[in-house]
């Protein structure tokens, strides 16, 4: 039996464990897998109830679209949000009531915090990340699709097979308690034998893998397929964000692929990377995680700062300050970013000139990220302002995100570094870094660019009162953790006995709960703007007046993006057309257009690796060396498809564009006072320009 | 003189005398897989400076050490395989770009294979004799960062077999398209840099420790 099942056996669920041995801790944790469980079942039932497998494997699951895949992402991202923002709640309110002991079994509560940075980091921001560049990239660069459009849904069925990894550790075993770094040797398999640190690795290093790939594709992407005069210092400034993200995906990725996979190596063949015994050094595995962790998070924040630059500018109504200062710091923060990893473990006994130079490094760093500060504020200037959602959105981060910037300079100080290593300052800090950033700015895009997917916008009302929530919630929820840290009160522990620290974490644990309010208030939001969809419709692709080349097709953008690709004279290239007052002008000709044909590459990919990652956490050999074997196969096989492309009739193509040029001219522009009003349906109209 | 019709065309990358359209096609998928490469050059970058942190009596852990481990003699005959490799790997690429000689490409790949298949066997069999004489991977961290080095290499060298074998028949079915000529371009990017690798592995791990 265990060749077949190998670890696999009745009692690994999590309702065997709450019907054994019931408590708050089991039964939460059988809640939660059964919560995995409904939902599927719920899934498979409304699919076909409304028949749409079919749809769901034609238009999306097969598709090659880059903006299909960008959506999937997307979604992906934000499922795992609310898994992660769940997790986190639950957490807090296991800190509120841990002077009196808590809810949760200290081991529940390490799996907790580790599926929820494990979560948060690479299952929801890196999703939200590269699905927006994935959508955004080639309508700014007038491509067609990626450079590598198949290369692109194999990325997506890694990452997701990640995914699916950190779902089934739910339902099936435990996740690892090892936190998201997973520090050997505690999760080496003398500490930990179980399956935890399994599920871990494997959702690790196969969803790395897909974002390396990632990264080529959008390197050769934004290098090589950009529209004729789109030089790269006419570029948006989100594509450059995406440049310098996407070579930084390929360069700190790598690491974390090899130190997992170290990793695997002692668990499973008894290799001494990082043991205690027989040479191991575990400080090694610090190193290699964090020469991929430190740029990671960079990779997260550039692309939501690119974000920052097309909401200040567009918003504004005014070209963006200081564009070359801009790419720039960008460039600047991508470089720097691989020279600071060491300030993980100032703490770790290495030289003081050592951890001085990684201190300094760590300073400078702060230095390209307030200049953009000050070009974002400096755009704003006399610009003519809109309030809407991202802007709220973007005056939020401008805030908060100074105020954890700056906690980051104190932590650079080694000196400091060492007082407060691994408390809660620490938590609030790198929280209060990556929320105003990375989530203020995914979320504020997806307002900025839902009309271009989906063709209409979303509730500007509803919209501004989640910013407000995700704001609040925010402060409430972090702000106390700076002062918790300060008193010393150490990260990742289950209960304490200090009773000063109370207050602080009633404070917190409210604070989470309007997180939980603000995470419920995204989905009524765009739950509400799908029912009102009509009046929300911008058909005309155009609703905030804007200034770069993806605001110049309709919406939703077709599946060839442009009928006709466009030739780059300017910065801002749609701006300077309208300017010139004739934006929208009929080509004289069309011609086919050949798109990538549909495939399930990436979907057969996605599955064989999720099989083989279950299969390698429960030791089920024979299904790991099948799961494993329909890879190289797949690739094999995909090489010998000869027609991989299918053309696109020119009619097809004119008829679409014709339509659309003939509703643009028979339909009165919107001036900025009406942006919010039915009567926007996607032509912006001037009115006056910036004082 | 003959001005140059293509005059875009970087030395080596394009896939005939005369093939513009072809070579605009590849150059994506060229300067991508470049892109790959430098990501696979960091994961063997960091087998390398853990190798070479690994190198002290305290990762030895008593165990064996190079001396007692190494055959240069046969690390030679491995190297001598691989760089062979490359110039008949090299040969194959020149058949195609200016012979368009199916066959000939065909013979030049099947050389190639060989070669690699016997630095192949060299490699394992220098492993089985390390295992012999207590040189197993779980003896101490340094044999478990020389084996994760050299042997990631030689996965590599493997999977270039398969793709060997696979371009062979690809070749067999759709002769030399333009398709099959970028796939072979990759494949001698790929080939070479591990020739590359190789003459880092042959200096870091086995000259610097029979030193």
């Amino acid at each position: 039996m265990s060749s077949l099942f190998g670890r696999l056996n009745g009692d690994v669920t999590p309702f065997t464990e709450a019907f054994n041995h019931p408590s708050v801790s089991s039964l939460v944790a059988a809640g939660a897998a059964s919560m995995v469980v409904v939902g599927a079942v719920a899934l498979l039932i409304l699919l076909t109830w409304f028949r749409l497998w079919k749809p769901l494997w034609r238009d999306w699951l097969t598709s090659a679209d880059h903006k299909k895949i960008g959506i999937m992402y997307i979604v992906l991202g934000l499922v795992m949000l609310a898994r992660g923002v769940i997790e986190g709640v639950v957490m807090r309110g296991h800190q509120a009531t841990a002077l009196q002991g808590g809810f949760l079994s200290s081991e529940h509560y390490g799996e907790l915090f580790t599926t929820h940075g494990t979560i948060m980091v690479l299952f929801v921001a890196v999703p939200l990340v590269v699905g927006f560049i994935n959508i955004i990239v080639p309508l700014q660069i007038g491509a067609r699709d990626m450079a590598f459009p198949v290369l692109n849904q194999v990325s997506l069925g890694l990452t997701a097979a990640g995914a699916v990894l950190l779902m089934v550790s739910l339902v099936i075993g435990k996740f690892s308690t090892g936190g998201w770094t997973s520090y050997p040797p505690y999760t080496g398999v003398v500490f930990s034998p179980g399956v935890g640190p399994d599920y871990w690795i494997w959702a690790v290093a196969i969803s790395g893998i897909g974002s390396t790939l990632s990264g080529v594709n959008f390197a050769a992407t934004i290098y090589k397929c950009r529209a004729p005069g789109m030089s790269l210092m006419r570029m948006p400034l989100f594509t450059w964000t995406a440049l310098c993200a996407a070579i930084m995906l390929v360069y700190a990725m790598p690491p974390v692929t090899v130190s997992s996979l170290m990793l695997a190596l002692d668990r499973y063949l008894g290799f001494h990377f990082f043991t205690n015994d027989l040479g191991g050094n575990m400080m090694n595995y610090a190193n290699i995680f964090w020469m991929f962790g430190h740029p990671e998070v960079y990779i997260l924040a550039l692309p939501a700062y690119g974000v920052w630059s097309e909401v200040a500018a567009t918003f504004s109504a005014k070209t963006i300050y200081g564009y070359d200062s801009l790419v720039i710091a960008t460039m600047a923060i991508a470089v720097i970013s691989f020279t600071v990893w060491l300030h993980h473990f100032f703490t770790m006994g290495q030289s003081t000139s050592v951890n001085i130079a990684f201190g300094i490094a760590t300073m400078i760093i702060a230095v390209p990220t307030g200049v953009k500060v000050y070009d974002w504020m400096a755009t704003l200037w006399r610009g003519r302002i809109r309030m809407t959602t991202p802007m709220i959105y973007l005056i939020g981060f401008f805030i908060l995100f100074v105020i954890g910037g700056l906690t980051g300079v104190i932590l650079a100080n080694p000196t400091i570094d060492y007082q407060v290593h691994n408390t809660l300052f620490l938590v609030a800090h790198f929280h209060n870094v990556l929320i105003p950033a990375v989530l203020f700015g995914m979320l504020a895009g997806i307002h900025y660019w839902f009309p271009k997917l989906f063709g209409f916008r979303l509730d500007e009302r509803l919209g501004r009162w989640t910013a407000y929530l995700w704001i609040v919630g925010f402060c409430l929820t972090f702000i106390p953790l700076y002062v918790l840290g300060l008193m010393g009160m150490p990260r990742r522990m289950a209960t304490f006995t200090n009773p000063s620290y109370e207050p602080w974490v009633l404070i917190a644990g409210f604070g989470a709960l309007v997180v939980l309010m603000a995470l419920i208030m995204v989905l009524v939001t765009i739950g509400y703007s799908i029912r009102y969809r009509d009046k929300l419709a911008v058909p005309l692709g155009d609703p905030w007046d804007g200034r770069t080349l993806e605001w110049a097709i309709p919406a939703p953008a077709p599946a060839w993006n442009f009928a006709v690709i466009p030739k780059i004279n300017s910065r801002d290239a749609f701006s300077t057309e309208k300017e010139k007052g004739n934006p929208y002008v009929r080509p004289q000709s069309y011609d086919d257009i050949a798109m990538p044909k549909a495939t399930a590459h990436g979907f057969i990919l996605c599955v064989a690796a999720s099989v083989m990652g279950f299969a390698l956490v429960w030791h089920i050999w024979w299904l790991t060396a099948l799961s494993f074997a329909v890879i190289p196969v797949a690739l094999i096989a995909r090489a010998f498809v000869r027609e991989t492309e299918q053309l696109i009739p020119a009619a097809e193509i004119a008829h679409a564009h014709d339509a659309w040029l003939n509703a643009v001219w028979s339909t009165r522009g919107v001036t900025r006072d009406e942006e919010d009003s039915p009567a926007n349906r996607g032509l912006a109209a001037p009115d006056g320009g910036p004082a | 003189m003959n001005p140059n019709p293509y005059p875009k065309l970087h030395p080596g990358l394009n896939l005939g005398p005369a093939h513009g359209v072809a070579h605009e096609g590849s150059e994506a998928v060229l300067f991508g897989f470049w892109i790959f490469l430098m990501s696979d050059l960091i994961i063997f970058g960091i087998l390398f400076a853990t190798y070479a942190a690994s190198t002290g009596p305290m990762a030895i852990a008593g165990g064996p050490r190079p001396t007692d481990l190494f055959d240069l003699v046969s690390v030679s005959i491995q190297t001598a395989f691989l760089l062979a490799s490359s110039l008949t790997c090299g040969m194959a690429i020149l058949a195609m770009k200016y012979g368009e000689n199916v066959s000939r490409v065909k013979l030049w790949l099947v050389v190639t294979a060989l070669l690699g298949a016997g630095f192949l066997t060299f490699e394992l069999r220098d492993f089985a004799s390390m295992m012999a004489h207590q040189g197993t991977p779980m003896r101490s961290a340094w044999l478990s960062s020389l084996y994760a080095l050299v042997g990631l290499h030689g996965l590599h060298i493997t999977m270039g077999l398969l793709w060997i074998l696979t371009m062979l028949a690809l070749i067999q079915v759709q002769r030399l398209s333009n398709k099959v000529k970028t796939r072979l371009l990759m494949f001698s990017l790929y080939w070479h840099f591990l020739d590359v690798i190789w003459i880092g592995i042959f200096s870091v791990v086995f000259l610097a420790g029979l030193v």
